[in-house]
């Protein structure tokens, strides 16, 4: 994302280097923004499009010319003449340790795009003793019908801290508690959803990367062995709740809604939507029998 | 911001008096800065995330108001948390999230209203730590092991936090002392520093108990430093640091003059910040300045706001110093009564003052973003730079950080001079130097030597090593072990690194044969696992796979050869992906103990 509201007319153009090649962005512009426009394809975890990024995974990092460390290229702003490297055996080594620490430490299956990173790095988990490496053991939280939380999956991302926070809801239902390896994702207290201040929104299900926050019919057909994304279908809508217009993506299976969202670059919802939007959808399911 | 919305849970009236008399007591009119601006500001071509993009007034006043409560009640609850929520106008997520960063604070009504927090760390445990704290619990005391406690040269160490009554440290402590500091009896610091009067210059009024009064102070020369600050112009004042070639004293070596000018260049208010949250195990000279002589941090931060035109002064003190926080708390108060601080400093026409925040418990928060973070009322979590603070730091605010013994030289340079100083210690390191010998050494205390001083002259001072010496760490945990061939080394800043390792904070932690290493590396590896904020993944998970590594070595009996080679893997992601110096730090203590062959040997 870029991080300022600048009319793109006014924004002067930088140019930096990514690998050799000289690349335009515009003034606000990321170096992975940059990255992306020279064809590279950067992993991340924690850099989202509609949340600002909190740099915490360290995934995107790329060689800059003139510093020490590596740096994340998601949260960098572009400046002129930078010199960026993203194919040297430093960042390949770096980024595929990353990975080995996520997926050493939480359960990653469910994320598609970690999964195929963790192959195109070379990432070898074997060398982890499972006996002596600690991972994330929570056990999954189900404490309505609307969504889960199953921080064994959690890489703490922060994305939906920031959702629930200051990107999107301003609600602050959630937030980081602990230090650390204990680091979680917790309501105040560590209450349940429904004592907490969630709205129900589901902004941070939307941004999660790992489906450690689910739609529990996700989780209840994933359980069951039934969840089937290629026979799913999409349907773009617009909500019927109010006069706002914010659009509704229906994923369906079955003929049943099981999972609503809406698309990130959506003029009006960036992704987001509220309690009415994502989960109030069971009356068009009440056929006539 | 909707209204706050807290669960049922309800304070009862001694939390919520406790909450309202924190509030008063922390007079917000007294600070003055403006609220801070959006989090996400355009600067020329560069962007800042820096704080955060809500402005709540009294955010800031957070940790100071959770201290309260928990010294008051004994701990804290939902309840009591849900009162502070609302007073403050914090979403109680972030109220509990923020609390639970800290290791002062619990959330469970405890087993005894008082907590004795009971040093394992490097210094303490292998001066019999572990046995005290083994016979503290068996006696039902609400016990609890603790990150070093900075009081290495009087190991074992505890720190007594008491409810409802003065929080006090136990020095050379015995099951006896601390009971008897149970019960109410405190502590009279002796300066640990064994040097003579005539050898010292940063320390020389550690041993006149007269110079922690006011009075005291002036004639011991107090105050002769800011006369001449003032009759220069405040650039003149920020030219002599620069010309003087000092460098941060906290660790990295940073040199001061760069920061005074870039933060003095900057369009105000401006902020200056005292880091005194020493936290990094084996070091302890900073507390020896603030309890024996808190008024020389006063007056050289007191030059700091005039050169840099800063009128806010804070000092950021670990909550473990109770002692020392006495001392600058009375010191504060004292130089405001004596006009020496407030609206118009000594009559000459600046305005500065100074507020006093404690850290609590999170060796995190000595790195300088982490505690602007702290300060601010959030999470010790280190910001990512650029921008650095000299532009957006405390509140987003242009903001010089800088170590307490780096402070209280500025008063040496402002009576010798910019090339005064310079003319001492050596070309690169100027001025005289602190170092921390504990350990097995004759006389563990503070030393203050002329750069320049080789490992061997140092120690010597000290009465050399007790028993065999085997190995030093340098540099606290952040540091490295070395050998006892580089005896003969400077200890200046050039020396070290060319010899490969850092005089971080001044450590010299002697070790002599009878130590058992894998059992003290280890505990190096559980400091870093304990203290990582957590934020990113290199540090969040590479510290924990490095004190696994060294358990399979130790335990499992695992090929030092195939841990060697996961311990790199490790340590070049945190080194290079990590977002601040604990991550960058945290395996280098443990490879050069491999390196030294101090663990991993099954002889
Ligand atoms: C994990 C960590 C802990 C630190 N702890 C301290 C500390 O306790 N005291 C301190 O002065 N500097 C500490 N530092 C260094 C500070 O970040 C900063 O460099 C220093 O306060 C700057 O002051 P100086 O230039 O006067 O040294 C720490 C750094 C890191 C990365
Ligand atoms: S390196 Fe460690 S301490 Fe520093 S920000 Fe990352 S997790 Fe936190
Ligand atoms: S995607 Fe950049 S740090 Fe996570």
């Amino acid at each position: 994302m870029t991080f300022v509201d600048i009319p793109v007319e006014i924004r002067s153009k930088v140019t930096i280097s990514v690998d050799g090649e000289s690349v335009d962005v515009l003034e606000g512009d990321t170096i992975l923004d940059a990255c992306t426009k020279a064809g590279k394809i950067t992993p991340t975890v924690c850099y989202g499009p509609t949340v600002t990024p909190v740099n915490a995974c360290r995934v995107c990092v790329v060689e800059l010319e003139g510093s020490r460390t590596l740096v994340p290229s998601c949260s960098r702003p572009a400046e002129e003449g930078m010199v960026v490297k993203t194919d040297t055996d430093r960042v390949t080594d770096n980024r595929k340790m990353v990975l080995e620490f996520l997926a050493t430490s939480s359960d990653v299956s469910q994320s598609d795009d970690i999964q195929g990173w963790l192959g195109d790095y070379k990432a070898d988990l074997d060398r982890y003793d499972p006996e002596t490496t600690e991972r994330m053991t929570d056990e999954v939280k189900i404490e309505d019908d609307l969504y889960i939380r199953a921080y064994d999956r959690c890489v703490l991302c922060y994305k939906c801290v920031e959702a629930c926070g200051e990107d999107a809801q301003w609600t602050f239902a959630i937030a980081m508690s602990g230090r650390g390896f204990n680091n979680r994702i917790s309501t105040e207290f560590d209450v349940t959803l429904p004592d907490s201040a969630c709205v129900y929104c589901g902004n941070c299900v939307a941004v999660c990367p790992t489906n450690a926050l689910q739609f529990k019919t996700e989780f209840d057909l994933r359980k069951m062995g039934d969840w089937r994304p290629e026979d799913q279908t999409v349907t773009r809508t617009v909500c019927s709740y109010c006069g706002v217009g914010c659009n509704l993506d229906l994923h369906v299976q079955d003929n049943q809604i099981v999972k609503v969202d809406s698309p990130m670059d959506h003029s009006i919802t960036s992704g987001n939507l509220c309690v009415k939007g994502r989960f109030g959808y069971q009356y068009v399911q009440n056929r006539p029998s | 911001m909707p209204e706050i919305a807290v669960t049922d849970a309800v304070a009862t009236e001694a939390e919520r008096n406790a909450v309202a008399d924190s509030i008063m007591l922390q007079d917000p009119g007294q600070i003055s800065f403006e609220a801070a601006g959006p989090a996400l500001t355009f600067d020329g071509d560069r962007v800042a995330r820096s704080g955060s993009e809500r402005i709540f007034n009294r955010r800031h006043l957070l940790l100071p108001v959770l201290h309260d409560v928990r010294d008051a009640i004994g701990w804290l609850s939902e309840g009591g948390m849900n009162e502070i929520a609302t007073a403050l106008q914090v979403p109680p997520a972030e109220v509990y999230g923020v609390a639970s960063f800290y290791e002062l604070f619990t959330f469970e009504a405890p087993s005894a209203p008082d907590a004795v927090h009971v040093c394992d760390d490097t210094a303490c445990r292998i001066k019999g730590a572990n046995e005290l704290k083994g016979e503290l619990s068996a006696e039902g005391h609400n016990v609890h092991g603790s990150p070093c406690l900075g009081l290495c040269e009087q190991a074992p160490a505890v720190f007594v936090q008491r409810t409802g009554e003065a929080h006090v440290s136990v020095r050379s402590a015995t099951k006896e002392t601390v009971v008897a500091a149970l019960g109410g009896a405190m502590t009279n610091p002796v300066a640990p520093v064994p040097q003579p009067t005539e050898d010292l210059t940063l320390l020389r009024r550690v041993h006149n108990a007269a110079a922690v009064d006011f009075d005291g102070y002036i004639t011991t020369g107090g105050y002769g430093a800011l006369a001449k600050a003032v009759s220069m112009t405040p650039a003149e004042v920020v030219s002599h640091v620069g010309d003087a070639g000092l460098t941060g004293r906290g660790g990295a070596a940073f040199p001061t003059g760069f920061k005074w000018s870039a933060v003095a260049a900057e369009p105000g208010p401006r902020h200056l910040v005292v880091n005194a949250d020493e936290s990094e195990p084996g070091t302890f000279k900073d507390r020896v300045i603030m309890e024996h002589d808190p008024y020389s941090l006063i007056e050289a931060m007191t030059i700091g706001g005039y050169a840099m035109g800063a009128e806010q002064g804070w000092i950021y003190i670990r909550g473990e110093y109770p002692e020392a926080t006495r001392q600058l708390k009375s010191a504060i108060a004292e130089a405001r009564s004596k006009g020496m601080l407030g609206d118009n400093v000594g009559g000459h026409n600046f305005r500065f003052d100074i507020e006093l925040r404690l850290g609590a418990g999170a060796y995190i928060c000595g790195e300088e973003t982490a505690l602007l973070n702290s300060i601010e009322g959030y999470r010790g979590e280190p910001r990512n730079k650029p921008p650095f603070p000299t532009t957006h730091g405390l509140f987003g605010q242009p903001t010089a950080i800088n170590n307490v013994e780096t402070m209280v030289n500025v008063n040496q340079i402002m009576m010798l001079g910019g090339e005064g100083y310079a003319a001492v210690g050596t070309e690169k390191s100027t001025g005289t130097k602190l170092f921390c010998l504990s350990g097995h050494v004759a006389h563990p205390g503070v030393y203050e030597v002329t750069y320049g001083a080789t490992l061997r002259e140092v120690i010597d001072l000290a009465g050399g090593p007790t028993g065999n010496l085997r190995s030093i760490l340098m540099g606290g945990a952040a540091g490295s072990f070395i050998g006892t061939d580089m005896m003969d080394v400077p200890l200046t800043i050039e020396d070290s690194r060319a010899s490969g390792f850092s005089l971080g904070s001044g450590v010299v932690m002697l070790l002599n044969d009878t130590v058992d290493f894998d059992d003290f590396v280890a505990r190096i590896a559980q400091f870093f696992r304990d203290e990582s904020c957590g934020q990113c993944v290199p540090c969040r998970v590479g510290t924990v796979r490095q004190g696994e590594s060294l358990l399979r070595i130790r335990e499992k009996g695992s090929p030092i050869e195939t841990e060697r080679k996961m311990l790199d893997d490790f340590a070049m992601v945190m080194k290079d992906s990590s977002i601040c110096g604990l991550g960058h730090t945290a395996s280098g203590a443990i490879l050069s103990a491999i390196d030294l062959g101090l663990i991993g040997g099954h002889s």
